[in-house]
């Protein structure tokens, strides 16, 4: 096992993915570095990548005029960044910046897509892992729109 | 030397009558948020106040009358008697106009508390939201007095807004020590006042370090708030007898006879307000309840 694909195998994300799979997808991914207050994408970019964070803290952040940047949720070790390359229009809907220096497993979406296209199954269990995300993150927006914190303890 | 105060010796503190409130003066006075207000009260005849944390008093304000209201100081310093109050109606609100000075009638303490004692030798970790934290500070202060006879220690709060959080310099003592893990979230906060997490307190579960066998959890902060936290909790791999919360009803008597706070076969200010979820999972989150 390269250093690479050990990194990938001990990410929450791939919890138990198939070793060959593990392999598979090494060839689309880097490990990257961000600096405290480096911006990693700006709203409105084309969304062709996706991180596995591996330690540090992003904040994702909405521009509102008159009231400047509102951090929206920050995100640190353990999370996946990005799933925005996964449907149309494939864009950047916020801008993402690291918080502190924070190390990251970069993907190449399109490089991702070539091998889902090519595996099937890897596809279906990729996409089961990141539907389980967004359910988690549609799960969280909804209990911050209700106030959960409420007038009363 | 310090005083360990067990749940099983705690007796009425101020009174041998538990329906007569005794006197206390206001000696000091924190603003927490713009709503919320911490007081510090001394016993007009200078006696102390022991109890167990989780514990509650009915606070009563001549001519506008009494509220069940947790204490929130520390438990090792009975001299001092401690609580933080949310204004949210007509008596909470007319508590949060009191000033140094001014005096109220205390009854208690009430109640039960949280597990701190049976816990020991275990990892610990304690989910708070909102005014929630209140009650478990003098949980977090037995904890921390009596460090060595826990694992890994973890503090989870979430709070609306930066402005909306109890107990901040306490807080930020608590994040310096290297023996607590204590992490802080928002809902929503601007990059240039806020450089911690983002998103509601469940999402700090899944990240937070502790043995799931071996962890007692105290979860306290309104219902719906509970529920999603003890999903989460399952979800590490808790049993329903590893996780207390603390529920709230609206009291009269707080000693188990009007029947006002009857939470379905138990009355909140006798079995409660602190429950071990197994004991009461069958009713919590039930509408009719
Ligand atoms: C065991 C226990 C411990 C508590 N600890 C604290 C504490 O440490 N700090 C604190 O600020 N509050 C605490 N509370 C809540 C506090 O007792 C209530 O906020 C208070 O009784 C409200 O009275 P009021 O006259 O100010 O409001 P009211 O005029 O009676 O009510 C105002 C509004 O608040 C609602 N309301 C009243 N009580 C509650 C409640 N308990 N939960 C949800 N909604 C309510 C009413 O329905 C109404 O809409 C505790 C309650 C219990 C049962
Ligand atoms: S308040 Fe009277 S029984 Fe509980």
């Amino acid at each position: 096992m390269t250093t690479l694909e050990r990194l990938l195998a001990e990410h929450p994300f791939f919890k138990e993915l198939d070793p060959r799979y593990i392999q598979l997808i090494a060839g689309c991914a880097q490990e990257v570095v961000f600096k405290a207050g480096e911006f990693i994408f700006r709203e409105g970019d084309p969304s062709n990548k996706f991180w596995l964070i591996r330690s540090g803290k992003i904040s994702l952040e909405i521009f509102a005029p008159g009231r400047g940047p509102i951090i929206i949720e920050t995100l640190g070790e353990g999370d996946v960044m990005g799933w925005s390359w996964a449907v149309p229009p494939y864009r950047k809907q916020y801008d993402a910046r690291a918080l502190e220096l924070t190390r990251a497993l970069e993907f190449d979406a399109m490089c991702i897509r070539g091998k889902c296209d090519e595996e099937p199954k890897l596809g279906y269990e990729l996409f089961k892992r990141f539907a389980q995300i967004i359910g988690q993150r549609l799960q969280a927006t909804r209990l911050r729109l209700i106030d959960i914190y409420g007038s009363h303890s | 030397m310090a005083v360990t105060v067990k749940p099983q010796q705690i007796a009425l503190a101020v009174s041998t009558d538990p329906m007569l409130p005794v006197p206390y003066r206001v000696l000091r006075v924190r603003r927490e948020t713009s709503d919320t207000f911490t007081f510090e009260f001394g016993s007009v005849d200078g006696s102390r106040f022991p109890f167990a944390p989780g514990q509650f008093n009915m606070l009563y304000l001549f001519g506008v009358g009494e509220v069940p209201i947790s204490i929130s100081g520390d438990p090792e310093r009975p001299e001092i008697l401690v609580h933080t109050v949310r204004a949210v109606g007509t008596v909470t609100k007319s508590l949060c106009k009191l000033k140094p000075g001014d005096i109220i009638g205390v009854r208690g303490p009430f109640g039960s508390s949280w597990p701190v004692v049976e816990a020991a030798g275990d990892d610990i970790v304690i989910v708070a939201g909102g005014v929630g934290l209140a009650p478990l500070r003098p949980a977090i202060y037995h904890i921390l007095n009596h460090r060595g006879e826990y694992g890994r220690v973890v503090l989870l709060y979430g709070a609306r807004t930066p402005g909306d959080m109890l107990y901040k310099k306490e807080l930020a003592e608590w994040r310096g020590r290297f023996d607590v893990q204590v992490e802080v979230t928002v809902d929503a906060a601007k990059p240039d006042e806020w450089r911690g997490n983002v998103g509601v307190v469940t999402t700090l579960i899944p990240r937070a370090h502790f043995d799931p066998h071996h962890v007692t959890a105290l979860v306290c902060g309104p219902e719906i708030m509970m529920r999603f936290t003890i999903l989460e909790l399952q979800k590490r791999g808790l049993r329903d007898d590893q996780i207390y919360i603390s529920m709230e009803r609206n009291m009269k008597c707080a000693i188990g006879l009007c029947g006002h706070c009857q939470y379905g076969p138990n009355f909140i200010c006798k079995d409660g307000p602190v429950f071990r979820f197994d004991t009461v999972k069958e009713i919590f989150g039930k509408r009719e309840i």
